[in-house]
């Protein structure tokens, strides 16, 4: 076990204690209980939206579609969830909804080895347009009591969300590296060729992971819409680059084959913290974007340069 | 006068010898053929004149002039231009547009002038006696159309050497004569080419001179007339066959393994009848482009199969896909290792198991000790030299790397063993321990397919030889019956039939 083998996701687990250090030092209140709950509970559909991608970008390739399909999905939890519906059947329709979109996806850049920019590209405007059409940009509203927080009150609430998302995220971190899918789906990433004449179907597991995306969404866009009182039906715009975003800056190459879920952990965390840190720190919120894109180039530069270092 | 000489020229790649010593003279206004076996040096030699690669060492003039850095924009000022056997143009420009990139100088700035264009397009194919609209897409002409298109950009650029590299491998015979044709009125204006062909019974017709290439060396140069088609098989292959393969006697088995006259239409296959004993090898000889590499993968699942059946052990089964291969006991050792035999930036140990999740995965998820003693016991049985089996593939040698490949498929533990070009491109330390292992199989009852390009490998190591050609084996030779030129003669006399 060395060090040099998490480079990567030490750099940006370094950066995020800085920030820390940072906003310690010159803001202390950043600390206080209510805003990192705030901090969580906002970033917990991010970082299950930042799982599915990064297996997305493991295995090679790319999904775009994430903010609409999540746009779609939170819609229908409420118009479902309006139907009276239990909430144990609630979660399984989004997870299959969600599925259903991803697996769309899984079948065009799969099978149909269409390029994943591309498809993922379309089905962001599709999916979009297609619920603009339909709800014509009208938001989900009286929804059911016991839809807020699932009926169990803000704080128990927002435990369970946070404690499904660790599960969830525990579970992907523990399957990559413990199951023969996650093995295969690394060998897919690195090499698909050399992955096909080793007996795996790359095909089937670019597939399996465009589904398993969509089904992250679906759960994110439920745990995301029961924080509310109403669901607007322009939700998750910017969320693919929210995630991808994520990803990268934990060290996931970009070219697949190579990253860990802990990286995307602390890359969440580091990207999620960063515009409240500003706003603690003093410094006028509109730079938040600039330093999260400065951040995602250091990220893409360091890895560069390490690779060059590496070969050496 | 010459327009090429090379004299002593020499080239490794990653330490092993492509050419040992190449010498060769091109004079103004001749044909001159240059022959030998796969791997003989001729792509290499090619390559170095077009400037693609730089020599190790040896000495090159081109018009009299010593070449020192060459490099692919420098022979082309010089007027080297080649035309391989699949033609390289732009399909989406015009005939005009492409031979125009052959010559136009002006910045990326300068203007077009179209009529001058589209007039000396005319010209040049009229110089190779082509009826060829100049406004046509590249991409919509046939291939030899594409092939003379190519010549008139070579002359458009002012080539006085022009390589061609089988250029008749697909053509009928009517376009064939029609290539001579203008090959000859190329020769009398003074163009000299080097023409590389499998095809013995076509360079009397064509070629002047001869010189044949074997291990890197130049052989000899001879007069066309001089020589015939039994004497030039003989420079091909005239080398003693060393005793560096030693297949040991094993006892054979029952018929494992038995291909029914096999057919793939995208793999360029058909007919292809065979089979394989428990503890035989079986060599599969046969030139580039015989369809070896492509039988291989037909059997392993990666191109789908149109006609006949596969049998392993007397059962007919179904392979639509590698993994199917993998579950009845079939392995697959590729060709381009580096490319696909092992995945570079994997462990040692992650490459060893990857075609064998299976075994290592319960419900638990998957058994990394089990993985390690694997990979451990493997690295140990054939010797790869590492310091630990959790470094990545890329930091090993390729003789390792070949190694750390065939371990993947030995922990399947399979009953059929395909191997393609096994040691292609590694040292023979590495490749006699590889030969070794290979007895060693044949000793525990599998079934050996070795595809190699290298004839002494395939009489020292096979029981029986296959020889292909046209995308059929066209002959099954024993062990005691065969020779070099017995094989090479077979797979010549039918090359090009497909």
């Amino acid at each position: 076990m060395s060090f040099s083998r998490y480079k990567r996701e030490l750099s940006a687990l370094i950066a995020f204690c800085l920030l820390l250090l940072a906003v310690g030092v010159a803001a202390p209140s950043f600390f206080a209980g209510g805003n990192l709950r705030d901090l969580l509970i906002n970033n917990a559909p991010i970082l299950l939206i930042a799982v599915g991608m990064t297996l997305v970008i493991l295995v090679g390739e790319i999904d775009i579609s994430v903010g609409s399909q999540f746009a779609v999905c939170s819609i229908l939890a409420g118009v479902l969830a309006k139907t009276g519906m239990p909430t144990p059947v609630l979660f399984l329709c989004l997870l299959l909804i969600g599925a259903l979109m991803g697996a769309l996806n899984g079948v065009l850049v799969g099978f149909l080895r269409l390029p994943s920019i591309i498809v993922t590209l379309a089905m962001l405007v599709a999916w979009r347009d297609l619920l603009r059409w339909t709800t014509e940009g009208a938001w989900v509203q009286n929804l059911p009591a016991n839809f807020q927080w699932f009926g169990f009150g803000q704080t128990t609430g927002e435990i369970l969300i946070v404690g499904l998302t660790l599960l969830v995220f525990a579970g992907f971190a523990w399957i990559l590296k413990n199951v023969r899918a996650g093995r295969a789906l690394y060998a897919v990433g690195s090499d698909a060729e050399a992955a096909r004449l080793a007996g795996i179907d790359p095909p089937r597991i670019v597939f399996g992971v465009f589904t398993l995306m969509g089904a992250l969404v679906g759960l994110a866009a439920l745990l995301n819409a029961v924080r509310f009182s109403a669901i607007p039906g322009n939700a998750g715009i910017g969320l693919e680059l929210k995630a991808v975003a994520a990803v990268v800056v934990g060290g996931t190459a970009i070219t697949g084959g190579r990253g860990l879920l802990v990286g995307t952990l602390i890359g969440v965390a580091l990207l999620g913290t960063i515009g409240t840190a500003l706003t603690f720190l003093g410094i006028n919120p509109f730079w938040e974007k600039a330093i999260q894109g400065a951040i995602i180039l250091a990220a893409l530069v360091s890895d560069v340069v390490l690779a060059r270092f590496e070969k050496k | 006068m010459f327009l090429l000489r090379a004299e002593n020229v020499t080239k490794s790649y990653a330490g092993v010898r492509a050419l040992r010593s190449a010498s060769f003279e091109l004079r103004p206004g001749e044909v001159h053929a240059l022959i030998g076996e796969n791997g003989a040096g001729k792509s290499t030699f090619i390559k170095i004149v077009t400037g693609a690669v730089t020599p190790d060492g040896g000495a090159i003039e081109i018009n009299g002039q010593p070449v020192r850095e060459n490099s692919p924009s420098f022979a082309k000022s010089l007027g080297v231009a080649a035309i391989y056997q699949q033609p390289a143009l732009f399909p989406e420009l015009t005939v005009a547009e492409n031979i125009a990139i052959g010559r136009e100088k002006s910045g990326l700035f300068g203007l077009v002038d179209w009529k001058r264009r589209r007039r000396v397009a005319e010209e040049l194919l009229a110089r190779v006696g082509a009826k060829i609209d100049p406004e046509a897409f590249a991409g919509e002409l046939s291939m030899p159309q594409q092939q003379l298109v190519e010549i008139a950009r070579a002359l458009g650029a002012n080539a006085k050497i022009l390589i061609l590299d089988e250029p008749t491998a697909s053509l009928s015979e009517e376009d064939t004569n029609n290539l001579f044709r203008v090959i000859r009125e190329l020769r009398d204006s003074g163009v000299g080419m080097i023409y590389i062909s499998h095809r013995l019974e076509e360079l009397p017709v064509i070629a002047d001179r001869v010189t044949v290439l074997r291990d890197g060396e130049t052989i000899e140069t001879r007069a066309m007339d001089e020589v015939d088609r039994q004497e030039l098989i003989r420079l091909m292959v005239g080398r003693e066959i060393s005793t560096v393969f030693p297949k040991e006697k094993v006892a054979i088995g029952e018929t494992i393994f038995e291909l029914r006259n096999l057919g793939s239409r995208t793999a360029r296959i058909h007919d292809v009848s065979l089979s394989v004993k428990a503890g035989e090898i079986v060599g599969v000889a046969g030139l580039v482009g015989a369809g070896r590499t492509e039988l291989a993968k037909t059997i392993f699942g990666l191109e789908p199969v149109d006609a006949g059946e596969i049998l392993v052990r007397g059962n007919a089964i179904n392979i639509g896909h590698p993994c199917e291969a993998v579950d009845h006991g079939i392995a697959y050792l590729p060709e381009d290792r580096r490319k696909h035999g092992v995945i570079l930036d994997f462990p040692i140990s992650s490459n060893i198991t990857l075609a064998s999740l299976k075994i290592l995965s319960g419900y638990g998820g998957m058994n990394f000790r089990r993985e390690r003693e694997l990979a451990a016991e493997y690295t140990r049985r054939l010797g790869v030299k590492t310091p630990s089996i959790h470094d990545s593939v890329s930091t090993l040698s390729g003789g390792n790397q070949q190694k750390v490949a065939l371990s993947r498929w030995l922990v399947t533990k399979p009953s059929v063993l395909i191997l393609d070009e096994p040691t292609q491109g590694i040292d023979v330390g590495a490749k006699s321990e590889i030969h070794q292992l290979m007895t060693e199989l044949a000793g525990q009852g599998v079934a050996i397919l070795m595809i190699s390009s290298e004839l002494p490998e395939i009489l020292g190591m096979s029981d029986r030889i296959a020889v292909m050609a046209g995308g059929t084996i066209v002959k099954v030779l024993d062990r005691a019956e065969a020779t070099q030129d017995k094989i090479l003669s077979i797979a010549l006399g039918h090359a090009g039939t497909n």
